[in-house]
């Protein structure tokens, strides 16, 4: 701050300044990409910066001929699958490694360690093959299933079950609270917000995937709105402003859950930055 | 007598907590990896069908070759891009937005829109300014006239520039993730500590380098190795952009792009994806650990 000594009011007008033009800058992409939706096609190539001409039209047709409704309908129902498995779950491993007494209670807690260390890029040759071998190309079950447990949700929430000492629920025991009340009254309550930020994190990760239903996605309506868009991009590049609306369509529903959302997401994004 | 019953006891139900997990980690995240490691000695016909061994060599040739090499490099070359100057970015727009002012929720929300792209929604927007037909860029005449090569062959298109151009999609994509978790360290730093250095007559660059820094330095730290390793995973972006193009230099074909691209020599080669896949796992974990040691010993955990 070598402006300390410089009058306050012209420091705030500095930091203004550099934020607008930032700001701007980084909404540059987004503007060009409005402004393309929204004109008719004869129009995109002229003047793309400035907004001369409004329609709605290129948008219905994204929509409807371009199949981004059906691509919404598809990613939706995967997202809210794999999230709400995935929740359920992590609960239940992350209480079986926190308050049962099992054998190979260690060994279990290192494989589900060990495949935090596997990157998903590894895996997809085999899983490609598994998938195919099951009959599960171009289903729901396929680009679902590998995803609905999570090594990761259960450490976040083991990490936080831990800190229940072992008394209350010795004490609860003597009670006749068995696993399944001690579960509902006093666990899950406790890991509620750390669910809300897991529950963000998986969802915004099952809506973005992109390698894994392009994999093993060969039918048009399996397709996700990423691999819609990827195949849109493909067939219809003379036409950038169809493309265009199916990224506004592809990208304004996450943009609503984000904005509902923030408190989550910033919890969930440094849940790994933490000192654990 | 008592404890060992009750030791039992519980093993129907961890069983029953426990069992889908396991079998879903085992099945896509465990068993895919062996068989990986066991596929990639193997050449199987088109279909990914009849695998037979040919040995472990096949690792030792996939190392060797010209493809592999390249596109390690490619990676590397992405990584050094899109890491250095993305987090740099990150901590600049952090730091400046971190000041409790009229408007500033406004200006946070516009730095972290971008964590709502997906991949193939960010690089379709880039695509759109990028692309030397259709794309803004090159309809913008006075533009084209300084950087003619916008237009001919285009930013993508250009051997020169192709990594680059993907690059910079790749950052601002990122940076809403990284602005967020850097202004989520910075707001954990003890605001007395910046008071007190400021009374000792410690300047703001100094105040920065000397207190911020090491605070958020745990941050740095995690924000690093996630974006190495979004570098290294780097797919989506080539697929849309460059198609791990301009052919025949391949200067955007990384690692990933090169066991599952569309237009890879090796797309039809299960034991060579394989084999490929086996070794970015061998290249990430060794690369985090380097990442862990390196900074490790530097990073601040406070007390």
């Amino acid at each position: 701050m070598a402006l300390d000594t410089a009058p306050k009011g012209w420091r705030s007008f500095a930091r203004y300044s550099m934020l607008t033009i930032v700001a701007l800058f980084i909404l540059f992409p987004v503007y060009t990409t409005v402004i393309a939706a929204l004109k008719p096609g004869n129009k995109v190539l002229e003047n793309p910066l400035v907004p001369d001409a409004f329609t709605l039209d290129v948008l219905k047709d994204a929509w409807s001929q371009g199949r981004l409704g059906r691509y919404l309908m598809n990613t939706t129902i995967v997202a809210f699958i794999v999230t709400s498995v995935q929740l359920v779950t992590s609960i239940a491993s992350a209480y079986a490694f926190s308050f049962l007494k099992f054998p190979m209670k260690r060994l279990v807690f290192g494989i589900f360690l060990s495949t935090l260390l596997v990157p998903l890029e590894v895996t997809l040759v085999v899983n490609r093959r598994t998938i195919d071998s099951l009959g599960w190309l171009n289903s729901f079950q396929g680009l679902t299933i590998p995803f609905v447990a999570t090594a990761f949700g259960t450490f976040l929430l083991r990490q936080v079950f831990m800190q229940i000492p072992p008394d209350l629920r010795e004490a609860a025991q003597m009670d006749g609270l068995g696993h399944w009340g001690f579960m509902r009254e006093v666990a899950i309550p406790l890991v509620r917000p750390t669910l809300g930020a897991l529950g963000l994190f998986s969802f915004l990760a099952s809506w973005n995937q992109y390698l894994w239903p392009s994999l093993i996605t060969t039918e048009d309506d399996m397709n996700t709105l990423q691999t819609g868009l990827r195949l849109l991009a493909s067939s219809d590049l003379d036409k950038p402003n169809l493309i265009m609306a199916g990224t506004i369509i592809a990208a304004v529903p996450i943009l609503i859950v984000l904005v509902v959302f923030q408190k989550q997401l910033v919890r969930g994004l440094t849940a790994g930055a933490v000192k654990g | 007598m008592a404890i060992k019953t009750r030791r039992l006891r519980d093993i129907p139900l961890a069983f029953a907590m426990l069992g889908p997990s396991l079998l879903v980690l085992l099945t896509f995240v465990l068993y895919p990896l062996g068989k990986a490691v066991w596929l990639g000695q193997q050449t199987c016909n088109v279909q990914g069908k009849n695998c037979k061994s040919v040995g472990w060599g096949q690792y030792t040739t996939v190392i060797k070759s010209d493809q592999f090499q390249h596109a390690l490099w490619v990676t590397v070359k992405f990584a050094l891009i899109t890491v250095p100057i993305g987090l740099a970015l990150g901590v600049g727009l952090a730091v400046l937005a971190d000041k409790q002012l009229r408007g500033m929720r406004f200006f946070r929300t516009i730095f972290s829109s971008t964590i709502a792209t997906s991949v193939a929604v960010a690089s379709l927007m880039w695509l759109f300014l990028l692309q030397p037909s259709v794309g803004v860029l090159a309809n913008l005449g006075w533009l084209r006239d300084i950087f003619p090569v916008i237009k001919e062959p285009g930013l993508l298109k250009d051997p020169g520039t192709a990594l680059w151009s993907v690059g910079i999609s790749s950052i601002w994509a990122n940076l809403g993730f990284t602005f967020i978790l850097v202004t989520a360290g910075l707001q954990s730093v003890p605001k007395e500590m910046h008071e007190s250095a400021y009374v000792d007559g410690a300047g703001g660059w100094m105040r920065f380098t000397n207190i911020t820094l090491p605070l958020i330095s745990p941050t740095l730290l995690f924000t690093t190795v996630v974006l190495t390793s979004r570098a290294f995973q780097a797919y989506g972006e080539m697929d849309l952009l460059t198609n791990g193009g301009p052919i025949p230099q391949d200067s955007t074909t990384t690692v990933t792009y090169l066991i599952y691209g569309s237009s890879s020599i090796i797309k039809n080669n299960d034991g060579l994806q394989a084999a490929v896949a086996v070794l970015l796992f061998v290249i990430l974990l060794a690369l985090s650990a380097l990442q862990f040691r390196g900074f490790g010993k530097r990073v601040h955990y406070g007390s």
